[in-house]
């Protein structure tokens, strides 16, 4: 068994596949508030992403347990899959905000401490190593369940490594 | 003597959705639980559920669990709940079940017709020092947490990759316990690929291929030593010594089923629904022709499928006192089992559906 099926068989992206796909590239570059990236590449009964989308971009599912397919065009970043995902598969990614270095990630946070706006934290990529600091720039609760949606500035290099933050107190 | 027109033992998932359907098509329903609140496993669950709108899909479990209840608060005048009350056995001579409240407090009820909803038990794994205090059951450490907001420990050796143990040590850190490690034999996760996507990423070790060989400590757990197996799953490979004050076992569950044995039901093996499990219709009917079963104690899966095959029996029993008009029953029913199938179309329910095959008969022969 090849190292990425083996770290794929732990839970680990290694590279796109079915459902675990990258946006295009000169959509994503000019699409203000950002496209979501969701990485669900196993078949499993589950739509939320799908249902909650406003816009129809998450398309319809022909079967439940297909891998989401997206419409890029009509993704506006709003990141309500971001919030309701039980998974918490599904990451926006705003590469119009800021400089031409930086990025804006909107990640899913469940854990405590949370952090606040303004926080500089470490950002982490799919095995949880610290690949940069990100700095928050907001939070909120998009579905009133508890599930917090993190705005975090983030090196623009690092946009398909990072997956999750972790706060420094 | 105790009558009701249909008993339904078990107060979990299952067990609610086969008491409410029933009673919402006209039946007079009673629902034992052996626990102090209704909601089986749900209460403890904190996790969102997967499924679809209809299976509340993005909801946590004990949301679903408080969403059941206020059905059930609709139907308190057809459904009559005694929690803390174990269903203790069946007497085949006359049908009747023997159910105990508390320790003390007994009582028979005769019913006409049975929903067997009492879920499963978990398995554990034998090793050396597995007796020491901090060796426990994903199940106990769940309700600890979750039911009663006390962390089981500061470092925790989770055993099993499945979705109880990918979920569970996702819930430890969301208390602030450490999971130094998850052990899993197969050479890949058996949960849902993005409940161990979420934790790898915050820096969790699953260890595939191996085993835990020992736990460490003499008073109590310090550690535990795992090691590298093979495919037929004999230690090969080296042996790495983990700190840890807490190992958890979530490798499985299997069917509660003595009631199901001692009703005669026709029971059969089926290691894909990981063990003994009743022979049923496709209304889950047992070949006890009183008595249907959902849900785990009908073959270990997920708490949204036990909803739906809690309803399928709920509409079978309704049908069998002749509860309801057949057109609404065969409504509900074909709207469920589309569902339900829907639900295990996917990677995981491929497995259930071959053990489906296995013990689900067309019809009974009347």
């Amino acid at each position: 068994m090849s190292e990425n099926e083996k770290l794929f068989n732990g839970g680990v992206l290694t590279e796109a596949r079915k459902g675990a796909i990258e946006p295009p590239k000169d959509l994503w570059e000019r699409k203000k508030n950002g496209l979501v990236i969701i990485e669900c590449p196993q078949r499993i009964p589950c739509n939320p992403c799908h249902t909650s989308c406003p816009t129809g971009a998450v398309k319809a599912f022909k079967d439940i347990n297909d891998q989401p397919e997206i419409d890029y065009e009509k993704c506006t970043g709003c990141a309500r899959c971001v919030a309701i995902c039980p998974g918490l598969a599904c990451f926006v990614v705003d590469l119009t905000w800021g400089g031409n270095d930086v990025a804006l990630m909107k990640l899913p946070y469940e854990m405590l401490p949370l952090p606040e706006e303004g926080d500089t934290v470490d950002c982490l990529n799919r095995l949880g190593e610290a690949v940069a600091k990100g700095k928050i720039v907001k939070i909120a609760e998009l579905m009133n369940d508890r599930t917090k949606v993190v705005q975090v500035e983030v090196p623009r290099s690092l946009v398909m490594n990072i997956r999750t933050i972790r706060v420094v107190k | 003597m105790r009558q009701t027109e249909v008993l339904v033992i078990g107060g979990g998932p299952a067990g609610l959705s086969a008491a409410l359907e029933a009673a919402s098509l006209g039946c007079d329903v009673t629902l034992v639980d052996s626990d102090l609140a209704l909601g089986g496993q749900l209460i403890k669950q904190t996790h969102k559920f997967f499924g679809s709108k209809e299976e509340r899909a993005g909801t946590r479990g004990f949301k679903i669990s408080e969403m059941l209840l206020e059905e059930l608060h609709g139907y308190k005048d057809k459904i009559k709940v005694h929690t803390n009350c174990t269903a203790t056995g069946y007497y085949k001579e006359d049908g009747v079940i023997s159910c105990v409240i508390g320790e003390e407090k007994y009582f028979r009820i005769q019913a006409k017709k049975i929903v067997m909803a009492t879920g499963a038990q978990e398995r554990l794994l034998p090793f050396p020092k597995n007796h020491l205090p901090g060796v426990y059951g994903a199940g106990a450490v769940q309700t600890l947490m979750n039911v009663y907001g006390v962390a089981p420990g500061e470092k925790v050796i989770m055993v099993g990759a499945g979705n109880i143990g990918l979920i569970v040590s996702y819930q430890l850190m969301q208390a602030g316990v450490e999971i130094a490690g998850i052990v899993e034999a197969m050479d890949k996760i058996g949960g849902y690929w993005v409940h161990a996507a979420k934790i790898r990423r915050m820096g969790v070790p699953i260890y595939l291929r191996h085993t835990i060989k020992e736990a460490i400590g003499d008073q109590i757990v310090k550690g535990a030593v795992i090691q590298e197996i093979n495919d037929k799953f004999q230690p090969t490979g080296t042996e790495i010594k983990i700190d840890a004050d807490i190992i958890c076992m979530a490798v499985g569950l299997t069917p509660t089923c003595e009631i199901l044995w001692q009703a005669g039901c026709k029971m059969i093996y089926v290691p894909q629904l990981c063990g003994h499990v009743a022979q049923r219709d496709m209304n889950m009917r047992t070949s006890h022709p009183d008595i249907w079963v959902a849900g785990d104690a009908a073959g270990i899966e997920e708490a949204s499928a036990a909803m739906v095959e809690g309803r399928i029996a709920g509409v079978g029993v309704a049908k069998s006192l002749g509860h309801g008009n057949a057109s609404e029953q065969a409504k509900r029913l074909e709207d469920y089992k589309g569902r339900i199938a829907d639900l295990r179309g996917g990677e995981v329910g491929q497995k259930i559906c071959q053990g489906l095959k296995v013990c689900t008969v067309n019809q009974w022969e009347v």
